[in-house]
Parts: structure tokens; sequence; C-alpha cells
């Protein structure tokens, strides 16, 4: 049980680390969102479902908590991109730089 | 609010139980307890909620309150941690692949869903699913960032391949 909760624990922390990654790594704010929300959410599941195991007496408690992020963060990244859209800030695109495609302006 | 009025009475009691019962199950998580005197608490304290809240809060009037809700419910669940656990493999992959492989775009797809709960829920879904990001609900549609758009994609296309899976099961147990 203690292994199995601290792979769990392991796999929380390394999405986690991917969704840090992602925010370095992307173009824009909206790939950023993307990135970060659901490496994050994933994330945090992982951890809590780990704590679980550790401290299954808790179990009731995590449960509420892990409810509330399911809901709150994809809300909260869609209302940060609608402000986002609403205020104007264009989406990334990819402009070709390789020979034989047209580049965009 | 296009229902007659009768429907909507009996919409509203089972959804106030429906509310009722959630805060009490709330209140049972969060104690953790069954001593009576929590249970009895706990019920006072949903019961005051339900009644004051009620008449101001319209989402759970979308939710289908039938048997047959639950199996649809419950294909959704399992189908939304696939998709999750799905999501986050395709970004850490975009994200450790050294050139970076993102063709983004913002695409708007169609929702037959009618009532807030359910496009609240379709949303949400969508922004913890693979590339796609909801930005905005205007009305029947939604704006939606998706990260690897395919060249020549139509509205239909779109909406085929983003909302219809999670539309089937959600059609279940939302309006």
């Amino acid at each position: 049980m203690r292994l199995l909760a601290d792979i769990v624990l392991l796999v929380g922390a390394a999405f986690t680390l991917l969704g840090a990654l992602g925010l370095l790594r992307m173009p824009d704010v909206y790939n950023r969102i993307q990135a970060g929300t659901k490496a994050v959410t994933l994330g945090a599941l992982s951890l809590i479902l780990g704590i679980g195991l550790l401290y299954p007496q808790w179990w009731s408690k995590l449960l509420v908590i892990a409810l509330l992020i399911l809901v709150t963060n994809p809300l909260g990244s869609s209302t940060i991109a609608r402000a986002l859209l609403i205020a104007g800030v264009k989406p990334w695109t990819k402009t070709s730089t390789t020979a034989g495609k047209e580049r965009e302006s | 609010m296009k229902t007659p009025a009768n429907e909507a009475t009996d919409g509203t009691l089972a959804h106030g139980v429906f509310l009722f019962l959630l805060l009490f199950t709330l209140w049972l998580l969060l104690t953790g307890s069954l001593d009576p005197a929590e249970l009895i608490a706990g019920a006072m304290v949903a019961l005051a909620v339900t009644l004051i809240s009620r008449p101001h809060l319209n989402i759970f009037t979308g939710l289908r309150l039938t048997p047959g809700a639950i199996l649809p419910f419950l294909s959704y669940l399992g189908l939304f941690l696939v998709e999750l656990i799905r999501a986050n493999l395709d970004m850490a992959r975009r994200v450790l692949t050294p050139s970076l492989p993102l063709q983004p775009a913002l695409v708007e797809v169609k929702t037959e869903l009618q009532s807030p709960l359910g496009r609240l829920i379709l949303a949400n879904s969508i922004t913890l699913t693979p590339g796609t990001l909801t930005v905005d609900v205007l009305e029947d549609r939604l704006v939606i960032h998706w990260v690897e758009v395919p060249p020549d994609l139509t509205i239909e296309d779109a909406t085929r391949s983003i909302t219809s899976k999670f539309e089937r099961h959600l059609k279940g147990f939302v309006k």
C-alpha cells in the first residue's frame, strides 16, 4: 500500500512538473492555460489519491477537495481565456518558415 | 422556462430534494461522522439552505432526475476520466517534443444541449480533454482553442470530433 501510494504521488508530481514545463515552453497564453490546466488537474487528483492511500481515514474530505478541483479548475481556465479573448489577445498561430509554404502576416 | 406550470412545480420539488440530498452528502463528507447529533444538525442546515436558496438557484433544473439517468452519468464519468488521462499524455508529449508540435487556432462548435448546467459540464469536459480549451459559450456555440487544428476544418467536423462523444452521454442526464 505504501509503495502504491508513493508511485501515485510521484506520478502526480511528475504531471505537475510537466505542467510547469508546459508553462515555460508554450508560445502563447492560451496554450499555456491548456498545459497548465490539464496537467495540474490530473496532478492534483493523483496527489490527492496518493494521500488517500496513505491516510485512508481522510477519504471523505479528500473526495470533497477532488470534486472541488475538478469543477473549479477548468471553469477558472475558461474564464481567464474568455477575458483574454474579450480583451483582444490574439491566439498565436504558427507562421511557417519552411520553403514552399506561404508566410502569413 | 418553456415548461407548463405544473411540470415546473414538479421539477422544483424533485430538484429541491436533489439539492437537499447534495448538501446533506456534502455535510456528511465534511464532518466525517455518523453521530446522530451531527446528522440532525446537518439535516437542519441542509434544509434551511435548500429552502432559502431554492427560488434563486435554477442551475439544477437542467438535470434529468430519472432512474434512466444513472447509467449515462456513470458512462460519462468513465469517458471523462479516460479523456483526462489521454489529455495529459497528449500534453506531455507536446511539451517534451523539442520541436513543440502545435498548430493552434480558435474553432467554433455547436452543442445540442439546452440547459446552462449541461453546457457548463460540456464546456468543462472540453477544457480537460486532449488539446482543447473552452474560451467562450455563445448560446449554442462554444468557442474552443484547439492546439492542433487539422487543415480544412468545417464546423461540423469540429463538432463531431470535440463535442459529440460527450454529448451522447450527457444527453442522458442533462437537458
